[in-house]
This record gives structure tokens, sequence and C-alpha cells, in this order.
């Protein structure tokens, strides 16, 4: 394997590792804002234990998102340096951006959150939690402003052989990252609410703490119902913005091969055997139901994947099943959430559905990782979308360095991930501490 | 002029991040001489506990000032130092999981592989930023095309290695102060008196440092070229003296205080003696990574000047009442005896 292949890894597995505690903290933080506030307005004791055992979960998750997201920024310089002189013009003042006006806030008042029990009033406390809440979605906002500028370049010029700023206000506008940040922020709530459910159900299942689980079931569940029909609607609308500016990815993401001047159809099962720019399999066709999706138009023209020369295409089957995934399982959601909704009064009496939720835990973060998938391996072989090739990107630097390093990070993410799983299963089956402390 | 201003913002904002997180590196390195049984651990990693992580974050902002104001230097910099910063970002990582993880394992054992994670994940960053920050005022092998020539074993040469040891020593020292500023009894005691033992270490070395500054680098030029320039080394000369009556006379705030403004002044000592190269070239001087042919456009410039003077004094506004607020002496009830 060469700098490229072991860079591209390891980015992708620092990355996927990175997403699997984000998202957790952006939702999770809000909903923890959102019991510690019912608490400090009505006084009950059972939102203060809410606040304190979904809190620790939240805090043990948080950590791993800091220290992993340091690798991230790093690796632009270490890995992909090329990339880095190319664009830090535009990307870095983003990062930059993002550390100043958000990752300080959130860090510093996580800690005065977890330290500042006994120091801080209620309601400062409870202030404390809706900052960090805040700045981690303000801190996604900056994040992804950075990766929809190489989704879709704007705001820039080339010049003295680079990407240079031109527009400012064109990139913090850009409405390709808005639609990502959207969807993201709304799936982030979709892990966060699956989590606080599955967890709930554990306990439900068992009979223990029963009015606690049941109402951060519930709480759970009303966030869910909402923005499993948002992330779901916003997703549509974000695929018509990719269908609008990357073309290819479409094309990668539906397997269409061939360009359809006057509608393009919708297969409900298909295979793509990217060998033979073909599928292998395709199976009950809707005609004209891509055009329709893509454009509002049944007669609209869809450009297939022959367009573009093989090596300016994007790997179609990661791409294409990615997607089906991601879909499958936004089409799965609203229905367990509309379930849950018809027997919300008897939770506790529906052990299959329960049992469910459960194992449902891990749904949403595959869907995450999915959508991430078609992202950013829907992009290749651009690092920028039309500007710079990722094969471009990468560091002049010695393989053996990538191997080690590749080699290193796996093994340490892959004990901390062990670790984390651990710790967090340990505190959630153990449950909220008794009324009193 | 907006590059200048930039380096020497740069400058600081790695100076600022030794500063802060040097304590808690510091102390999390000199744990093993500090702590006699699980209470006294237990304060230590509550001395620091809420302070690490809003401290780390200044290092992603220096990273991401570096990225943003001179995105080659960053580029040149982070990979041509690729292994150095791979390892420096697992001590972090370790580190950082540490403080968590520690907290919640019940085993004996794993507490103490937890507290092993702490002490090398802190004493390994301070030992490998010193190493690459040294083998920057030195110049390292970049050729004409910016790419480094070398690998983790040029680093390791004698220069080098004496900016790790200086920046250990610098941590370790104020990591204790820190724990003296936070304990009371005999853990404050064990702090203050090992602060005192380094001292003679760490003025030793620095002189040392001074010295071999001469012969290896060419940073005094700029010294030379505008004597009034010296007076700035006579902040870190006076701060290190002063470290020394302060912790005689116990008056560890004050004492930290002149620490900090020791690692501040030693960072922005070697950052003026550098300019207007953010990355000498050791092999040509015409190679060299500088403000000039490094920094980003005027306008990417100006928006993040405009950003930081707004931003950074209300992060460091929010920190300091941070720091007023949960910087109090460490109290049994703390600790849950």
């Amino acid at each position: 394997m060469d700098v490229l292949m072991l860079s591209r890894l390891q980015f992708a597995m620092a990355t996927m590792f990175h997403f699997i505690f984000v998202p957790l903290t952006l939702g999770l933080s809000v909903m923890v804002a959102i019991m510690e506030t019912m608490y400090v307005r009505t006084k009950k004791d059972i939102y203060l234990r809410m606040t304190k055992f979904w809190g620790k979960l939240f805090v043990i998750n948080f950590v791993l998102g800091i220290v992993t997201g340091i690798t991230l920024e790093f690796q632009f310089g270490t890995n992909w340096s090329r990339y880095s002189e190319y664009v830090g013009d535009i990307f870095g003042s983003l990062l930059a951006i993002e550390a100043t006006v958000a990752f300080f806030m959130e860090s510093t008042f996580l800690a005065a959150w977890i330290f500042g029990w006994k120091k801080l009033s209620p309601k400062m406390h409870a202030a404390c939690i809706w900052i960090v809440a805040i700045a981690s979605n303000i801190s996604a906002i900056w994040i992804i402003l950075a990766n929809g500028w190489m989704q879709n370049p704007v705001g820039y010029v080339i010049r003295n052989g680079r990407a240079e700023l031109d527009n400012f206000f064109e990139v913090i506008t850009n409405p390709f990252a808005w639609g990502q940040f959207l969807h993201n922020g709304f799936a982030a709530f979709m892990v966060a609410s699956f989590f606080v459910m599955g967890i709930s159900a554990y306990h439900l299942l068992r009979k223990n703490e029963v009015e606690f689980f049941s109402k951060s079931f519930k709480m759970g569940l009303i966030v869910a119902f909402i923005f499993s029909i948002l992330v779901a609607a916003q997703g549509h609308h974000h695929a018509q913005t990719v269908a609008k500016m990357q073309p290819e990815k479409l094309a990668a993401m539906e397997a269409l091969w061939d360009t359809h001047e006057d509608g393009a159809p919708m297969y409900l099962l298909a295979f793509p055997d990217e060998k033979n720019e073909k599928n292998s399999i395709e199976f009950l066709g809707l005609p004209g139901a891509l055009s329709f999706l893509a454009f509002n138009d049944f007669d609209a023209p869809v450009k297939g994947l022959k367009e573009w020369p093989k090596e300016d295409r994007p790997p179609v089957t990661i791409t294409f099943l990615a997607f089906r995934i991601m879909v499958g399982l936004g089409t799965l959601f609203p229905l367990l959430c509309i379930w849950g909704w018809m027997k919300r009064k008897d939770l506790i009496e529906n052990k299959l559905y329960l049992r469910l939720m459960l194992y449902a835990i891990p749904l949403p973060y595959i869907a995450v990782w999915a959508g991430w998938a078609v992202a950013e391996v829907g992009r290749q072989p651009w690092i920028v979308y039309g500007i710079m090739k990722t094969s471009d990107a990468v560091s002049p630097i010695a393989t053996s360095q990538v191997a080690f390093s590749f080699i290193a990070l796996t093994t340490l993410y892959t004990l901390l991930g062990a670790c984390e799983i651990y710790l967090l299963a340990r505190f959630a089956r153990r449950g909220p501490a008794p009324t009193k402390p | 002029m907006l590059e200048t201003i930039w380096f020497l913002l740069w400058g600081l904002l790695w100076a600022i991040y030794f500063m802060l997180d040097g304590y808690d590196l510091g102390l999390g390195s000199m744990m093993p001489f500090l702590a006699k049984d699980e209470k006294d651990r237990k304060a230590i990693y509550k001395s620091i506990g809420p302070f690490w992580d809003g401290n780390e974050v200044w290092l992603i902002t220096a990273g991401g000032v570096t990225f943003a104001a001179f995105p080659k230097a960053y580029a040149v910099m982070f990979s041509g130092l690729y292994t150095a910063l791979m390892l420096l970002l697992i001590a972090l990582i370790i580190r950082g999981v540490a403080y968590e993880f520690r907290g919640l394992v019940e085993s004996e054992w794993a507490r103490k592989l937890w507290d092993k994670a702490m002490v090398v994940g802190s004493f390994l960053p301070g030992l490998l930023l010193g190493v690459a920050f040294a083998n920057i005022f030195m110049g390292i092998p970049i050729d004409e095309n910016g790419v480094f020539q070398g690998n983790l074993f040029t680093l390791l040469n004698p220069y080098g290695l004496g900016g790790g040891i200086l920046f250990v020593l610098l941590f370790a020292q104020h990591g204790c102060l820190w724990l003296a500023v936070r304990t009371e009894g005999e853990l404050n005691e064990r702090a203050g008196n090992l602060a005192a033992t380094i001292w003679p270490i760490l003025a030793a070395v620095y002189i040392a440092f001074l010295a071999l500054t001469g012969v290896y680098t060419q940073l005094l030029s700029n010294y030379l070229a505008y004597p009034a320039l010296m007076l700035i080394l006579l902040i870190p000369i006076f701060a290190i003296v002063k470290v020394r009556t302060l912790i005689a006379a116990r008056k560890w705030w004050k004492a930290w205080a002149c620490s900090a403004v020791l690692i501040v002044s030693t960072t922005m000592f070697g950052v003026i003696g550098l300019f207007p190269a953010l990355l000498p070239s050791s092999i040509n001087p015409a190679y060299s990574i500088t403000i000039h042919n490094a920094a980003s456009s005027q306008l990417t410039l100006k928006i993040m000047l405009t950003v930081t003077l707004i931003m950074v004094p209300i992060v460091i506004g929010y920190q300091v009442w941070m720091h007023k607020v949960f910087a109090t002496k460490i109290t049994d009830e703390d600790l849950g005896y």
C-alpha cells in the first residue's frame, strides 16, 4: 500500500471513530440541558436525577470526542500537507475560527458543569450546559462549513498557485454546507434520542425505576419523532442540492450508468457491477422516479456515470450501498417512532418493542456513518470538488511513517473504543443514583 | 504588516499554550514523585481536572492559527515532523482519556494502569514539543520544495534534546507550583519542595541551553542587529530568579505566575529570534519557510485578525473566571473524605 491509500484509510478510520462521539454530544447536550432546565423550573427531584444520569453518560462520551478531534485537525498537516498548503487560506481559517469561537467555550463550560455542582448556583449551572450545547452545535457549523467548501467550493480564486479567499460571505453562506449541517444536526438528535430510548428500554424491560425511565423514554420518543421526520424531509432536499451540484455523486448514489435525456427510472432492487459499467441486477424500475425525486420533474434529464471518464467517477458500489443503508434506516426510524407513540401509554407491557428499541441503539450511528460515506466517498476522486484531486493532496512522506501511525492509531482506538463501550454499558446498566445523594 | 502581526500572534498562541497546558502536563509527569497514597493522587487529578481540557484547546487554536495564517508552514511543519507529532497525539489522547476513565474504574490494577498512562501521556508532550521547537529554532532540513529530508532521529540532536529537557523541567516546576497553589498541608509541602529541587537543575539547563543557542542557531542575529531587543531577554532571566525567591517565601500564586512569565518569555525569545522565518531550512537559508512565502492572503489574515481580536479576549475572560471559581484550595471534603 502506498502513502495515499494508507492516509485515506487512516483518515477514514479516525473520522469514523471521532464520529461515534460527536453526534451523541450534539444531541444529548441539548437533551440534558432541557432536563436540567426542567429541574431548575420545577425543582422536582426526578429531573435532577435525570440530568445527572444522562449527563454522566454524556461526559464519558464527550472526552473521547475531544481527544479524537485533535487527531483530525493534525492530520490535515501530517497526512495531507499539499492539500493544507493549497487550500489553507480558506479551509484552515474555518478550522481556526471553529476553535476560537466554539471549541474553547465547549470545553471550558463543560468542565464548569462537571465540577460546578456545588460551586455554581442552580441557574448558572444549567446555563453552563446550555452553553456547552450551543457551542457544540456552533462548532459543528464551522466544521461543516469547511467540509461543505470541499463539496461545493465557493468564494475563492486561484491565485499564487493556491485557492485564495475572495468572498468570505459566500463561504459562510454556502447553501451546500448549510444543507449538510442541517441534515447532520438532525441526524445527531436521532442518535441521541435512540440512545436515550434504548437505555431506557433496557431498564423498563427489567421494571427498574419505571417512572424515571418512562419519562426519559418519552422525552427520547418526542425528540426522535420530530427529528426522524425533519431528517428525512431535509435529506430529500439536500439530495436535490447534490443532484444539481455534484451530478456524478447522484449517479453513483443511484448506480445510474447511462444518461437519460427524458426521465430516469429508479430501481427498487439493483446492484452495481463497476467493472462492466452496468448493474448486475436491475429490478422493478419506476419510470421517471429518479428524475422526479432529484429535480421534481418526471421528465428531467439525469446524467449517467458514463458521462465521466472512469478515473473521474466516484467508487460506485460503496456510494450506492451507503446511500441505500442511510435511506433504508431513515425510513425505518419514523415507523419505530409511530409504533412507540401508539403504545406510549403502556410501554412497559410491550416487551417486543422495548427489546427492539434496545437493539436499535446502533442504527442511527450506522445511518450517520453511511451518510458521511456517501458525502465523502461520493466526492472522490476529488478532495475539493472540481479543484483538487485527493491523489494530489497527500504529504510527501515515507510510507513507513504512515504505516506506523495507522497501526498505532488503530490499535489505540480499538482499545479506547472497548473501554468506552464497557464504561458506558456499566454506567447505563447501573441506572440513576438514589434520590438523595 | 499583517504578516508580522500574525507572526507575533502565532508565537504568542503557542506561548500561551505552553504556559497553560504546561502546568497540567508538568504536574502529570511529576505525579509519581508527589503522590504517596490514593488521597494524594486524587488531589492531583482534582487540581487539574477542571482545567486541562480548556488548556489543551489552546493547542488546537495554535495549530489552527498556524494552518490559517501560514498554511505552508503548517503543511511543512506537520508533515516534516510526522512521527514526532503522531507520538504527541497518542500521548495527548491517552492522557485525556486517563483523566476521565481513571475516576470511573474501580479495580486497583485499572487505576494503576491509567495512572501510568497519565504520567507517560504528560511527560511525552513536554519532551516532544521542546524537541520540536528547539529544532525549529535551529533549522530543519527542508529542501526547495518544502520537503523534510530527515527522520525522527534527525530531530534528536544535542540541541533538540536540550530543548526537550528544558521544556520538561519548565513544565515540571510549573506543575509543582500549581499543586502548591491548590493544596495545603503535606502535599503542599512536598510540591513546594519539589519545585525548589527542580529549580537549580532548571537554572543550569537554562543557561546551558542559552549557550547552545548561541552555538547552534541564528536566533541571536536579530538581537545583535537590534540590541534594544536584548531587553526582552531580561524578562525570563528576571523571572527565573524571582521564581526562586518566591518559592522560598512560599508565595505560591506569585511563584506560579512568575513561572508562567518565564515560559511565555522564553518562547517569545525564540520566536523573535526566528523572525521573519517560521521554519528555517538547515540545508539552505533560501529554502526557509518565512512569513513572506507562507502567509495566507491579506483578506484571510484580516478576517482572522478580526475574529481573534474579538474572541480571544472573551475566551481569556471566561477562562480567568473559571480559574477564579475553581482554583481554590482542595479540601478533604472535595476529595470525598
